[in-house]
């Protein structure tokens, strides 16, 4: 009896220091992928399972076609994993719904804390980057729910790619949580956890196999989708002018194959780039954008057949040159937002080359284009 | 991953090695293998590797690092020349809660 009277005396005594008088706030438990609550001397907390379920995996793939994916995440604060005990590990997360699905999802029947940082729906790396998976957020979140009270171990097991926000020496010095900075996958989280929290070279690495990077396809296309329809549809209008027949002919050849052309080069810089970022020549990436731009135009201007003698079909090819290129160097410059390796002083570097020539091509482009409408 | 390296010396990163008192934090935090031990203090490895995401400074108890840290990411420089909120970028939450590592990390 004496055992079990003495947690509800040291708790009576926790509430009456004023800075924690008020009620530890844990997450709702109806969200709808909580399976059950954990009842603790604090309140009762949310437990979830290892199991996605069709909803959360239908989250996710909406999430990553863009759909409702700026409102993707949980409720911040503490859960519990099955069921943990004062001897459980506590893992923490941001409130983005699929980081949280994923280290869930990467840890079957093991039993132990999840703590969910307020990060806006933002994921580890990015909200580390901007500061909000970061180190006041972590102290708070500790404080908050009372994890002192519920763990007698003082271990916290940070994503690594969480550490660009978090100072792991403050966290200790004002918690008294000493910080374990855990691999950078989930999936590696279970060895992590069984090796007694030592992480090998290559969990500590980041990557960028083609499976990462092809996930990314979606969002790249969707963010596409608006200035490429304006910007066929232009064609398309102005593809009637000029020509040997009348307009409707002339739109149904040229303007036709101006639609392509332009869906040709968005295919080489949002998909073809990710998938081939490794085997494109340079190191830029508007650079390694260019090349398959160049490649994809040319193999796009022989199925058309170009008559190379008549002037107006020169001029058209040599504009596709120009623009399928353009286009594809700059979204390709673009996915280094999306890629795990590229640093913000190289990204301003490329620009400053990159930017003025893609700009350029783009319109000298589009001019020799409307010359070949106009003179033909 | 041999061609998956960036632009060569562009990186901000320093390390003043006098100050470091070789607790290795940095070995631990940084995801690109930058740094590593020489007898009992931290040097780099390998600069040209580094990302500049700043988890080494933010980490460095002796604050002996410097890096300039921010996301490498096109559509953020775009944004902050067109007087864009200079700080939102790929990853900002108007705009991409993805971002970069897509769903590698937790």
């Amino acid at each position: 009896m004496k055992n079990l009277t003495l947690p509800v005396i040291q708790n009576n005594f926790n509430c009456c220091v004023p800075v924690q008088s008020a009620q530890p706030a844990y997450p709702s438990i109806r969200q709808p992928f909580v399976t059950g609550s954990l009842e603790t001397t604090t309140g009762i907390l949310p437990r979830v399972s290892s199991s996605l379920t069709w909803a959360d995996r239908r989250g996710a793939m909406k999430a990553r076609w863009g759909v409702g994916r700026m409102n993707y995440s949980l409720e911040p604060g503490l859960y519990a994993l099955n069921n943990p005990d004062a001897n459980s590990p506590v893992l923490v997360t941001a409130n983005y719904k699929m980081s949280f699905d994923k280290l869930r999802q990467a840890l079957p029947g093991r039993n132990l804390w999840i703590l969910v940082l307020d990060t806006k729906g933002i994921n580890v790396w990015c909200a580390a980057g901007k500061g909000t998976f970061g180190t006041q957020e972590l102290i708070s979140k500790i404080e908050n729910s009372r994890l002192k009270e519920m763990v007698t171990h003082r271990k916290i097991i940070l994503p690594q790619l969480g550490a660009p926000g978090v100072a792991a020496h403050a966290i200790k010095k004002r918690t008294g949580f000493t910080v374990y900075y855990g691999p950078i996958r989930a999936r590696d989280v279970a060895a992590y956890l069984d090796s007694g929290y030592k992480a090998d070279a290559k969990m500590r690495t980041m990557t960028f196999p083609l499976k990462d990077r092809a996930v990314l396809i979606p969002i790249e296309l969707v963010e596409v989708i608006k200035p490429f329809s304006l910007l066929a549809l232009t064609f398309l209008v102005l593809g009637g002018l000029g020509g040997p027949g009348n307009y409707w002919a002339n739109l149904t050849n040229f303007g036709h194959f101006a639609v392509v052309a332009l869906a040709a080069a968005v295919l080489a810089g949002a998909v073809l780039s990710p998938l081939l970022l490794p085997y494109l020549p340079g190191r830029a990436f508007s650079i390694k954008g260019f090349s398959i731009g160049i490649i994809t135009a040319i193999f796009l201007l022989y199925l058309r057949g170009v008559n190379f003698s008549a002037w107006p079909d020169r001029i058209e090819a040599l504009a596709w040159l120009f623009i399928i290129p353009a286009i594809a160097s700059f979204l390709t410059m673009n996915f280094t937002g999306a890629s795990t390796y590229t640093s913000i002083s190289g990204v301003k570097k490329e620009m400053r080359f990159a930017l003025p020539i893609q700009i350029c091509a783009a319109i000298g482009g589009t001019l020799l284009w409307l010359t070949s409408r106009v003179i033909s | 991953m041999n061609n998956l390296s960036y632009l060569k010396n562009v990186v901000t990163l320093k390390l003043d090695e006098n100050k470091c008192t070789g607790c290795g934090m940095c070995l631990e935090v940084c995801p690109h293998q930058v740094f590593k031990m020489n007898g009992r203090r931290a040097i780099i490895r390998n600069r040209d590797a580094c990302m500049e995401c700043g988890a080494c400074r933010k980490n460095c108890p002796a604050e002996a690092i410097y890096v300039e840290s921010g996301v490498g990411c096109a559509a953020a420089v775009i944004n902050s020349l067109l007087g864009k909120n200079a700080a939102a970028c790929c990853c900002g939450p108007q705009t991409n809660p993805e971002g970069k590592n897509s769903g590698v990390c937790y």
